[in-house]
């Protein structure tokens, strides 16, 4: 035994201990709790940090979990550079929510319960990203799932947090459903479960391959696009990405620690970790990279139009996780966990930003309603632009390091990877767009809330309290400098966390020249400035353009707005039939008139029986009568049939 | 292995008969005399059982806790009785359930209180008589004698269509019986007039016999499980039986079936229950997916659990017809924690009937707000119903689809969207219950009290001791699931492994 264990361990105690005596004796004093805890785990990360940063790696098992014959399974951990990287994001990122939330759920009656679960997610996340093992990433990987479930639907009492938990849940058990036949799938054909174990004997399965419906299928083709599959459910990614935006039903601190800077992401830190088993196969990685690409661009589309504050930035988290699978996929696993890591700051940030906007607008979500918050917060208005720029790919930040790397990796990967990276460079410009258009619609121009008549909502416009600005700057300082750790060589940076964390995730060799890198940054610095243009050309300069557009082009309009309509095929193609075939089929026909008609023949009889005895009252003693009867009839004859 | 001064099992056995008994003797009007009694009786006979928990020795595939009496010498009938690594955590299932069913009826039993305690314990001797016989006569009438308390307790304390669920409920169960009956006389024509299941264990039955007696007892097993599709007694069973009758169905009487398998089938008729293994995974499949989806269209809150069970059974009978390790391991542990879980979830809804005499989910919608408590509780118990890794859901279904999936691919596949599917159907019936507004007919009712508290308490302690630290349970059976697993592959094979021993013995000498 040894500290890290207390990583995770302090988590789970305060969750404990909130849960256990929240309700009746800490009440609003959870807090007092639940940093601390977190906190150490802070601490005990960075510490951990530097020992791997010395050059250590960690790894051992602390008890067995499951074993049954030849399946071992133990819970332990593996701290490597891949691991520390995720330590720190999670532990950091969670210690700022912990404390925006004392300010933002200040009152509310579900206090306690709001930081027990903050308390248990973390815990989950932690053991999600230090297991040694399959599995223990499979808990973790469902146990964040619960904590988003129960965060989601924190506000129970409404329907539409309730609706968005369970879809949520159920939409990443599609996903898992993958997972875990992969899971197994790699247990059988390798009988292990364990990182090392299984990355050391991959290779083995090279060239084999798997009969399903009649075709032979690469075997490491079909593990890695099972293991996929989870990703993609777990990190939004089409076609499984329908819960992320109903998530956003759940307090806005959980938007920005769960569903924006850490469990989302755990699809791409699980395929990073997996790059051992993902470069093995060509297909799988391609697969990786389209749907990110195509998901990037999908959701960023959507961005484009939506209304609601924090939609709009869940569609740009959906986009930004397409980037990072783009980057797994084209072979740049670090340039993807760089991306994580920046996004983690500048997403957290936008979404606290928006939970201060929405503190101060009494709740109102819809950007139209709102403008020129500027002048009433500040702080808010100069983080949440930070993070705008960030996002966008302004030079010098933090998003635009690891985007750029993302792209010039993507540039750098053959014709398939050339095209990843138009799609990728245009997203840019649309991410530099959707950006600027909250920041525009929000904080600048005159404001367009309900302060005429009764000059409510205008009136109350104000700075969020310092436990809640705090965080948001600290971020802000993330958002800039987070990226420092990564600057090319090309800008006379070192890109120290792609040589951190190349023993874990390698390094595609670079066949490109000198010449194209400069292009690639060139044009991407291009498409976010005019994307920011366009945006303050179409919001500030000349509002009548997006209307009129969105007049002429009618159609793609409707077809945005309403989110290319999957939440409507789904229903539709899923939800529905399955529903009927359960009542009319299911009950009405198989169950009531075909297994109970033949079985039934002489309970049917039974019925009348019964019915006419209840008629006549002498009621029970009879059918004990009949019942001990047969008993004793078939021990009797039991009896006289060993006799003979 | 004898270990301790006392016939532990018998105690078992006939301590809850002879409380039954003593209870019928109490006066009609000495409620609480009655309630205090029954509660002793089941604490009593629970902590008996726990040196079976404590002095069971894992490194054996025998029987132990054996006892051993001639009885009708002349017919080859014994008392013998005896444990194993596959049945001891079944006995001991049955006395905590048992002891919790007192305590979750003690104020929602109103009218012939001491014939319910009677009935109750009736039960408990004798599906412990059923797990721990080694004789097939006395296997037999433990069998069929748990059937008239369990038919009472549904027929006399259950809701509006008792009856008819009651009678249901008998005939089913009792037809399946008969054809294993049928076989039973069968076995001991043919194992030379006795009804010694260890001696049939080491008997080699000629394939046709394996494979008609194979059906024959699969008859009375499948009924029990309840397979697909003789799977339509136990809605109505579970929906109208009282709460504890509710539990022990679920908790133990339907294990019985899937004990039934394991014991009988597969070391009896080995050959034949390979052969027939496809299409006993294929019924599981089945019950998995249509006892999941069916669950989709329910309005009873208990009848919606009852085909929850079908379906989780469904990967109990999947792992056990894997024939592997991880299969019937993972079938046995998946019956321990079902047993726990959906005894906990009727015992769940037992506490809110009482409060509101309503099972319609309509009925129902923001009992969180009203009872906090008490949805925590059920939100535990839902989340191991639908598999959630560190809970004890999981790991039983995890390991069955290892076991399903090495053994017929397509199979583990299939089986896998029953995790969707219970996800999908439990968390629609949590929030319809829990989550959103108020329902008016809920309102101004009372939290759960300590007695109820203390009733579901021992049940999340099981539910994530199995779900962290599943090697507890599952080291009670590795050593007997292998020695079965052993009998099964090689059946059918005796000639060529003698030769195989023969050919390697000297090698092994030379090494």
């Amino acid at each position: 035994m040894d500290k890290y264990i207390l990583i995770p361990l302090l988590p789970l105690i305060a969750f404990a201990i909130n849960i256990i005596f929240g309700r009746g004796i800490i009440k609003d004093r959870a807090h007092y709790i639940a940093i601390p805890a977190v906190f150490g785990s802070f601490v005990l990360s960075v510490i951990a940090f530097a020992e791997v940063a010395g050059g250590k790696v960690i790894n051992y098992d602390i008890y067995s979990w499951i074993v049954s014959g030849d399946f071992r399974v133990s819970i332990g951990f593996l701290i490597d550079q891949l691991t520390v990287i995720m330590l720190i994001v999670v532990t950091s990122v969670s210690l700022l929510v912990h404390i925006y939330s004392v300010g933002y759920m200040h009152g509310d009656p579900g206090y306690y319960r709001f930081f027990s679960y903050l308390s248990l997610f973390t815990f989950s996340m932690l053991m999600l990203v230090m297991g040694n093992n399959l599995l223990q990433l499979y808990l973790g990987w469902e146990l964040v799932g619960l904590c988003s479930y129960l965060l989601i639907g924190f506000w129970y009492k409404k329907k539409a947090p309730a609706d968005a938990g369970k879809k949520a849940f159920i939409v990443n058990r599609v996903g898992d459903f993958g997972f875990g036949i992969g899971v197994i799938m790699i247990f059988l054909f390798l009988g292990t479960l364990n990182y090392t174990e299984i990355f050391g004997s991959i290779g083995m399965l090279t060239g084999q391959t798997i009969n399903i419906a009649g075709f032979n299928v690469d075997l490491i083709t079909v593990i890695a696009l099972l293991l996929f599959l989870g990703a993609v459910g777990k990190s939004a990614q089409i076609p499984l990405h329908v819960w992320l935006p109903d998530a956003m039903e759940g307090p806005t601190p959980v938007s920005a620690l769960i569903h924006a800077a850490t469990m989302v992401t755990a699809g791409v830190f699980m395929i990073a970790r997996f790059n051992p088993v993902f470069s093995l196969s060509e297909t799988a990685m391609w697969t990786v990279a389209i749907v990110g690409a195509v998901t990037a661009l999908f959701a960023a589309t959507i961005a484009l139009v939506q209304n609601d504050i924090k939609r709009i930035v869940a569609y740009s988290t959906v986009s930004q996780l397409g980037y990072m699978f783009l980057a797994c996929g084209v072979g740049a696993f670090g340039a993807g966990i760089f991306h994580l890591y920046t996004h983690a700051f500048f997403k957290a940030l936008l979404f606290l930003g928006a939970g201060s906007v929405m503190h101060a607008m009494a709740g109102e979500l819809n950007i139209q309603k709102m403008g020129g918050l500027k002048k009433h917060m500040p702080v808010t208005y100069w983080t949440f632009l930070i993070a705008s720029l960030s996002i966008a790919g302004i030079p010098g930040l933090a998003g635009f390091f690891s985007k750029d790397e993302i792209l010039w990796m993507a540039y750098n990967a053959g014709s398939l990877g050339k095209f990843t990276w138009i799609v990728g460079t245009a997203v840019t410009a649309l991410t530099a767009f959707y950006s600027f258009r909250i920041v525009f619609l929000t904080f600048h121009g005159k404001f367009r809330g309900t302060s005429k008549s009764d000059n409510r909502q205008e009136y109350h416009l104000h700075e969020s309290p310092k436990v809640m600005t705090m965080p948001l700057v600290v971020l802000a300082v993330g958002a800039v400098a987070a990226g420092w750790v990564g600057i090319p060589e090309l800008l006379g940076g070192g890109n120290w966390i792609g040589y951190f964390l190349e023993p874990v995730l390698g390094r595609p060799e670079i066949t490109a020249t000198y010449t194209e890198k400069w292009m690639v940054i060139s044009i991407a610095i291009v498409a976010a400035l005019a994307g920011v243009f366009m945006a303050w050309m179409f919001y500030l300069l000349k509002p009548e353009i997006p209307k009129n557009l969105a007049m002429k082009f009618k159609n793609a309009h409707t077809i945005l707005w309403n989110k290319y309509y999957v939440d409507e095929l789904y229903d539709f193609a899923i939800e529905r039939p399955t529903k009927w075939i359960a009542s009319n089929v299911l009950v009405a026909v198989t169950d009531n008139k075909i297994i109970e008609g033949v079985v039934n023949g002489l309970p049917a009889a039974i019925r009348n029986f019964g019915e006419k005895l209840r008629k006549v009252q002498t009621g029970y003693l009879q059918h004990y009568a009949m019942g001990m009867a047969i008993g004793l009839f078939v021990i009797l004859a039991l009896v006289v049939i060993a006799a003979n | 292995m004898e270990g301790l001064g006392y016939p532990i099992l018998s105690t078992l056995i006939f301590l809850p008969i002879a409380g039954a008994i003593a209870i019928l003797l109490i006066k009609r009007t000495a409620e609480t005399f009655i309630k205090w009694t029954a509660f002793l009786i089941s604490v009593i006979t629970f902590i008996l059982s726990l040196p079976l928990f404590i002095g069971f020795d894992k490194t054996t595939s025998e029987m132990q806790f054996t006892e051993t009496h001639e009885w009708v010498p002349d017919w080859g009938i014994r008392y013998a009785l005896g444990v194993d690594g596959i049945s001891v955590l079944f006995v001991l299932l049955t006395t905590l359930l048992t002891v919790l069913c007192v305590t979750v009826s003690w104020n929602s039993i109103k009218e012939k209180i001491k014939e319910f305690y009677a009935a109750l314990f009736l039960i408990e001797g004798a599906i412990i008589g059923v797990f721990s016989s080694l004789d097939l006569f006395l296997f037999y009438i433990f069998w069929e004698a748990m059937l008239i308390p369990m038919f009472l307790l549904i027929g006399v304390w259950g809701g509006p269509n008792r009856v008819y669920a009651a009678i249901k409920f008998f005939l089913y169960t009792l037809v399946g019986s008969l054809l294993m009956l049928v076989g039973i006389i069968v076995l001991y024509l043919n194992t030379g007039k006795t009804f010694d299941m260890l001696q049939m264990m080491a008997m080699n039955y000629p394939y046709a016999m394996q494979l008609m007696l194979f059906w024959a007892f699969f008859a009375a097993f499948a009924v029990k499980v309840p397979m697909f599709p003789v799977h339509t007694w136990l809605p109505d069973a579970h929906t109208e039986a009282p709460t504890a009758g509710s539990v022990i169905l679920a908790g133990v009487l339907i294990k019985m079936g899937a004990y039934g398998f394991l014991r009988f089938s597969l070391p009896l008729f080995p050959e034949a229950a390979k052969d027939m293994a496809p299409v006993m995974m294929i019924l599981s499949v089945i019950a998995i997916i249509y006892g999941g989806i069916i669950c989709l269209a329910q309005t009873d809150l208990k009848r919606l659990i009852a085909y929850s069970s079908v379906s989780h059974m469904g990967f109990v009978t999947l792992g056990i017809f894997a024939l592997n390790t991880q299969g019937i391991q993972g079938g046995i542990l998946q019956m321990i924690s079902h047993g726990v879980v959906t005894g906990a979830l009727f015992l769940c809804i037992g506490m809110l009937y009482d409060k509101t005499h309503s099972r319609q989910i309509g009925d129902y919608g923001g009992v969180a707000t009203v009872l906090p408590i008490y949805a925590a509780f059920f939100m535990v118990f839902t989340l191991a119903a639908i598999g959630l890794p560190g809970t004890s859901g999981f790991v039983g279904e995890f390991l069955v689809l290892i076991g399903g999936f090495t053994a017929w691919k397509l199979m583990g596949v299939l089986a896998a969207t029953g995790i969707i599917i219970g996800a999908a159907y439990m968390l629609w019936l949590y929030q319809k219950v829990f989550f959103m507004d108020v329902n008016p007919k809920i309102e101004g009712h009372k939290d759960i009290n300590i007695r109820e508290i203390m009733t579901l308490l021992p049940l999340i302690v099981l539910v994530i001791w199995i779900g962290v630290y599943p090697n507890t349970f599952l080291s009670f059976m590795d050593v007997s699931v292998q020695n079965l697993i052993d009998r099964v592959n090689t059946a059918g094979m005796v000639e060529i492994e003698t030769t195989q021993e023969v050919t390697e013995m000297p090698t092994e000498v030379i090494k």
